[in-house]
């Protein structure tokens, strides 16, 4: 294969990997972030948590893969990248340690103080992934001082700045709504409507503050001469409108199902606008365009690529059969009588 | 404290807390898959009762191992970005792959096997239990690829100023590695072996219920006890003889070896001066360092001084000398542990076979046991202890130094915030972990659960 042709497929693989993430492990964290206030007692939070019980875990590897594709195949942006975001990097490891302990350490102690605490940790390690996933993404496109070297020249203090926060929270709110509907197809009696009422609450702050980045990013026209004025980007723009504004129309139908296949369309049309707006880069300089991280001075050697290339080819259709094949065996709603471990 | 130091600090301190629950997670989870393959070819339901409650165990410790894990990936980029750009394109490659072929499966099928029980059919739901096994041990071989690159770079040319992979093969065939994955999932082995034994040892000796199933489980525990201690041990000699060949400095740091000798004595206990290079105190067995190296006694064993001074010339100037006292120690640990659990093992397997372990002229043998659980962990961490600052100075042996490694763009103060809170969270989940395990090892068995369908089971928990 072309050396460019390979650099290509895996800015592919890599978008598709993290765009993975984010549909999946988002309800994850939508669901932990609902959890302390749709669970009014212990049977309904342990419902919660068990709408995603068996499969939290899965998702979460869709991260690591992606972060270990991106170490394999881009080196260069895996160094700029974990070392320039470092305590954001930091704050998600922190987040995703506590969720996991949290989950899995809730249920073992039945004293209702150990409960309340470790339920909290996990809104807490569920709120933050999504927040600085938010910052770091918005800080790549819209340029950091990046030197020569590929290092970070900047403060720890300028990574947030006011575009960084928006897109930080709407992050959280699209996974909160995200969250909210797949709650409401997993579990059942009261808790679907205490679920469904929350999705039509999130849509609204879900749109104004798309409208938001919008209206911030055309103040700071850099940014959306990138993502959003090139002609080819303006459809993404208005589908992803379109899947926010026919969320709640679906929603008051009772139609959750179409309602999640929306909010998935809202995420997967975020990552595709992102990944078309900022190609071929990785991360743009703001001191010198010649600095910015690409596709082709980041990658791997053609030798590499092309092992993982066949490695990764191999071994995906297989992860996505059998990650399919989890969520069939527990398709059933959890109802109070039929829980689960957590 | 500089940056280097203090993300070495980091780095040292979270993968040796991350590698207590990894060992165990290896072992244990084997042991469950064997209890479960009893139950479903027996079809007595004491087995499956006992692989869910070994199981329970198991899950306590596997979700830190997990979560402690994801750490390990991030910090490559995360303090050690000159590393990462130096080398991704070799090491990087092991890591996606161990994420893709491992990561991905044990989690999902060990979620299928948490939420199955009742879901599936008896012989599917055993091949989950399974698939957890593979997964966690080609997670185990996929890092140690990576390792063992970092201990005997092959397979590589430096292009473009950063290390290019040109030989997948030759990471795959790298005899350290073939040393080191052995040596490690047979030590997982035996981590979860000593754990079954002690806890089952506890269980008869508080003589409550469940006498039969806990006697059951002391007896697989035992006989791969016995396996696993005396497979960690021979591999472990023949790896120790090739580390002598391949990475004399670590080994003469290890044995705190100042000058080569010929013939070689074995340092029973040596206090030294490691800034004089010194002995203050030594008692030694003549010999049988050369016997141990090269199954002989004449053979010349090479000494720090001569090391360093054969690197200066190959290297240029520097020291090239690991931290003495602590690849020392870390050896004697990871020696005199892995001996006693191997006497321990013998001498336990022979006290079941004649069946004398229920005698109560041998209940302070069980107790024994059941403190033994301690062992294989001193013993894991003081073996990676040797490996990794047995290396120092180098990151990739002979190619890059740890100080060429660290992130220029990371200041001292971010890394001393990340690792006092990194400190005192592990500290924190560290009381959690051990408290939930002491509990549901206490606890015991719970009763067979016949239909899940039932009002109790949202009770139970």
């Amino acid at each position: 294969m072309h050396i460019l042709d390979l650099h290509l497929l895996w800015f592919g693989l890599i978008a598709i990997l993290f765009t993975g993430f984010f549909v999946l492990e988002g309800f994850d964290y939508g669901v932990g972030i609902l959890l302390p206030w749709l669970g009014k007692n212990d049977t309904e939070r342990r419902m919660i948590l068990n709408s995603i019980g068996p499969f939290w875990d899965g998702n979460e590897v869709w991260l690591i893969t992606a972060g270990g594709a991106t170490f394999a195949a881009f080196p260069g942006w895996y160094a700029t990248m974990f070392s320039t975001f470092y305590l954001e990097m930091f704050a998600i490891l922190l987040a995703l340690i506590l969720r996991g302990a949290a989950i899995e350490f809730r249920s073992l102690h039945d004293n209702p103080r150990w409960r309340n605490g470790w339920d909290w940790a996990f809104f807490t390690g569920s709120l933050l992934p999504g927040f600085f996933w938010g910052v770091i993404l918005a800080n790549a496109i819209q340029g950091l001082p990046i030197d020569a070297n590929m290092n970070y020249a900047g403060t720890i203090w300028q990574i947030f700045n006011p575009l960084a926060l928006l897109c930080g929270i709407t992050l959280v709110v699209v996974f909160t709504l995200h969250g909210a509907i797949f709650l409401s197809l997993r579990v059942n009696n009261h808790l679907i409507q205490r679920a469904q009422r929350t999705a039509k609450r999130m849509c609204i702050p879900a749109l104004l503050l798309f409208l938001l980045i919008v209206g911030v990013g055309f103040q700071t026209t850099e940014v959306f001469h990138r993502l959003i004025l090139d002609p080819r980007m303006v459809p993404f723009g208005y589908l992803t409108l379109a899947t926010l504004v026919f969320t709640p129309w679906l929603l008051a139908r009772g139609r959750s199902g179409w309602a999640f296949t929306m909010t998935i369309g809202t995420i997967i049309l975020l990552a595709v606008t992102v990944g078309i707006g900022i190609f071929p880069h990785f991360m743009i300089s703001s001191l010198n365009p010649a600095w910015s991280l690409t596709i082709d001075n980041t990658a791997s050697s053609p030798y590499t690529l092309t092992v993982m290339s066949w490695i990764a080819l191999t071994c995906i259709p297989f992860v996505l059969a059998y990650q399919a094949w989890n969520y069939w065996v527990f398709r059933k709603r959890i109802s109070p009588k039929a829980i689960g471990h957590y | 404290m500089d940056a280097l130091t203090l993300s070495r600090l980091q780095f040292g301190s979270t993968i040796i807390y991350h590698f207590l629950f990894v060992p165990l997670t290896m072992g244990l989870v084997l042991l469950v898959a064997v209890m479960e393959t009893l139950y479903v070819r027996s079809g007595n339901t004491t087995y499956k009762r006992m692989a869910q409650f070994w199981g329970k165990l198991f899950l306590i410790n596997f979700a830190l191992g997990v979560v402690t894990g994801i750490v390990q990936e991030f910090q490559f980029g995360m303090n050690w970005s000159a590393y990462s750009r130096f080398i991704g394109d070799v090491f990087g490659a092991p890591l996606a792959i161990e994420a893709l072929l491992a990561f991905f499966m044990e989690s999902t099928f060990l979620g299928i096997w948490i939420f199955g029980w009742d879901q599936l059919p008896k012989k599917l739901h055993l091949a989950m239990i399974w698939m957890v096994v593979l997964g966690s041990h080609l997670s185990a071989f996929w890092i140690l690829v990576a390792n063992s690159f970092m201990q005997e770079p092959v397979g590589y040319a430096i292009h473009n100023g950063r290390a290019e992979m040109t030989n997948f093969f030759a990471l795959l065939s790298n005899p350290n590695l073939w040393f080191q994955f052995p040596h490690v999932a047979a030590g997982g082995a035996v981590t979860g072996a000593f754990f079954v034994v002690g806890i089952s040892a506890y269980q008869l000796l508080r003589n409550k219920s469940d006498q039969d199933l806990f006697q059951r489980s002391l007896k697989i525990g035992m006989i791969a006890a016995l396996i696993a201690s005396i497979t960690v041990a021979t591999i472990g000699h023949f790896q120790g003889q090739y580390v002598v060949q391949h990475q004399p400095m670590k080994m003469a740091a290890a044995e705190a070896l100042w000058d080569s000798e010929s013939p070689a004595s074995f340092s029973l206990i040596t206090i030294g001066n490691e800034k004089l290079r010194t002995d203050v105190f030594a008692i030694k067995v003549p010999y049988l360092l050369s016997f141990l190296s090269y199954n002989n006694f004449t053979g010349e064993v090479q000494g720090i001084n001569q090391l360093q001074a054969q690197y200066v010339k190959q290297y240029g100037p520097g020291n090239y000398v690991p931290p003495v006292a602590v690849t020392y120690w870390g050896f004697r640990a990871m020696f005199i542990m892995g001996t006693l659990m191997a006497l321990l093992a013998t001498v336990g397997t022979f006290l079941m076979y004649k069946r004398w372990l229920n005698r109560p002229q041998f209940r302070w043998f069980l107790w024994v046991m059941v403190g033994a659980i301690a062992l294989p962990y001193i013993a894991n961490t003081g073996g990676w202890i040797l490996t990794e600052i047995g290396r120092q100075p180098w990151l990739v042996n002979g190619v890059l130094r740890t100080q060429d490694g660290v992130s220029p763009s990371v200041g001292a103060g971010s890394i001393l915030f990340t690792l006092i809170t990194f400190i005192l969270l592990y500290g924190v989940l560290a009381v959690v972990d051990a408290f939930l395990l002491t509990k549901y090892a206490r606890k015991g068995v719970e009763p067979v659960q016949e239909k899940v369908e039932t009002e109790e089971l949202v009770v139970t928990y």
